[in-house]
């Protein structure tokens, strides 16, 4: 299970413009059994936004944020709503958020971070989506996660040995921080690319704070070891 | 005249590469600064280039700063925490190295060690900002130092890169940080150089164009396939192979090198050099190229 929390109501002001109008999209998985998700999250970011001025032109939990079929599926049944949104704030783990950025063409924000997987990763097939560091940065990226796309995991950019759209590491491998250039190119918010991200706590990445472990998951591990 | 009073005054400067020993002994290393010490400003130390294990850079700069000549740690985030990276720069200063060229790194899977620990706890941009805060008298956390540095920084970018864009930004950030100089990666396209250097020109930062001369066709190649960022046109390929002995190849390659310096210099402030075993070529280099 991936383990997340929401973030401090002033990180997620702090992603929107004036008045930018959002839709609100909650996992209904993991997220959910955190708290994080699910309607309580979706009424809680709701009265967030609503108070600061931001109007919520909509909002939809669906079952699995990590499913990219079930997240297209879900938001075209509400196609309407999230095309009126200039935004997105997305309730669920790393994974989740960048499941929805890559089915829009549109400024996707974190509301959560990432705390750890657990035993179990997000099942979108065949990639690792989120390090679970414990600070999303995904606002700030386009929506896809430069610590799992880029080997360096560099916040700023793209390394010298990035050349012609391809990593240094390994011919073949896309040099993530072009992939996330062209995303927020394409959504016209390069002015996020520049702003400077401080270096990263890595205390965040160590520990699962105690009051994020009471899920009933947690419980049920803890029970099998102690008998 | 110190390096970064040359820059500031508008001079153009020469910087030479120096790679620090691949072992104990500085013989030679030292032999090569000592026989190019009159015609370069200062010399440019790696941090293990290409991440293949030789002697600290921080090492051959003192060393270098002790035979009175003027240094530049090279400095990476591969293999340095944030507290490695404090402690080492700190240790710099005090062995009398004011200039750093602050740089991600390579990745530890291109070069001898390939089973290391890939560290980047920051990246080149935070690096830069972490020594603004050296420079301002606070570590990162913002703890007071007894004692402050007064570093003039660097930073890099590939100019032939393709697309240019984002390495741009990423330059942009870096100079509105705090670098104060830019060195590129390996120039062998001067047109894509000039390019890259009216793009910055807005950002009003000297630069200085890397030059390497080139050994053999099959050096080109080897480049092309193994370093990072480094693209040499088929065309000078195909010019290295025209020459068939030793003399006639290094001739080639003193003839390429001038031949670029001139093509770039009214863009830049400087050039810096990277012989890379070939130091016996410099005098030639600089004096084809009208700058000694």
């Amino acid at each position: 299970m991936l383990v997340s929390t929401l973030k401090p109501k002033e990180e997620i002001l702090g992603y929107l413009r004036d008045g930018e109008r959002v839709f609100l999209v909650a996992c209904g998985g993991c997220a959910e059994v955190c708290e994080a998700g699910g309607e309580k999250a979706l009424e809680e970011l709701r009265s967030v936004l609503e108070a600061s001025g931001h109007p919520v032109v909509g909002g939809k939990v669906l079952p699995f944020l990590c499913n990219k079929a079930l997240v297209g599926i879900g938001l075209s049944r509400v196609s309407a709503k999230v095309e009126e949104a200039e935004a997105l704030l997305v309730a669920a783990c790393g994974v989740g958020v960048q499941t929805v950025a890559a089915v829009l063409e549109k400024p996707v924000f974190p509301a959560s971070n990432t705390l750890t997987y657990g035993a179990f990763q997000g099942v979108w097939p065949s990639e690792e989506r989120c390090a679970r560091c414990g600070e999303c940065i995904l606002a700030y990226t386009g929506g896809i996660c430069p610590l799992t796309v880029c080997p360096k995991g560099l916040l700023h950019g793209p390394c010298g040995g990035s050349y012609r759209g391809e990593c240094e590491v390994e011919r073949g491998r896309p040099c993530g921080w072009q992939r996330i250039y062209d995303r927020l190119e394409k959504i016209g918010r390069l002015d996020l690319f520049m702003r400077f991200k401080p270096p990263k706590d890595r205390q965040k990445e160590l520990d699962v704070p105690l009051s994020r472990r009471k899920s009933i998951f947690w419980a049920l591990e803890y029970t099998e070891e102690e008998e | 005249m110190k390096f970064r009073e040359r820059l500031a005054q508008g001079e153009f400067v020469i910087t030479c590469e120096a790679a620090p020993p691949k072992g104990a002994d500085t013989k030679e290393a030292l032999e090569n600064v000592r026989r190019l010490a009159s015609l370069v400003h200062a010399f440019n130390v790696t941090d293990l280039q290409s991440s293949v294990v030789r002697m600290s850079s921080w090492a051959l700069c003192a060393l270098i700063q002790r035979e009175g000549f003027e240094s530049i740690l090279q400095v990476t985030c591969r293999d340095r925490n944030r507290l490695a990276l404090q402690a080492d720069l700190l240790g710099a200063w005090a062995l009398g190295i004011e200039n750093v060229l602050a740089l991600t790194g390579d990745y530890p899977t291109l070069g001898d060690h390939p089973q290391a620990k890939p560290v980047f706890d920051l990246d080149s941009v935070q690096l830069i900002a972490l020594i603004q805060a050296l420079n301002s008298g606070k570590d990162l956390a913002g703890n007071e130092l007894s004692g402050k540095t007064d570093f003039f920084v660097g930073a890099v970018i590939n100019p032939a890169a393709d697309p240019l864009e984002p390495h741009l930004l990423r330059l942009r950030l870096k100079v509105e940080l705090g670098a104060r100089f830019v060195q590129t990666q390996a120039v062998f396209d001067p047109d894509a150089f000039v390019r890259f250097a009216q793009k910055a020109e807005p950002f009003r930062v000297p630069i200085l164009a890397g030059i390497i001369p080139l050994k053999s066709a099959k050096m080109a190649r080897f480049m092309n396939e193994n370093i990072a960022g480094i693209r040499v046109p088929e065309e000078l390929i195909r010019e290295m192979e025209g020459a068939k002995t030793a003399e006639d190849r290094k001739k080639r390659s003193v003839e390429i090198c001038a031949r670029i310096i001139r093509k770039v210099r009214p863009y830049c402030q400087g050039v810096h050099l990277m012989p890379m075993g070939w130091e016996e070529l410099v005098p030639e280099i600089l004096e084809l190229a009208g700058l000694s």
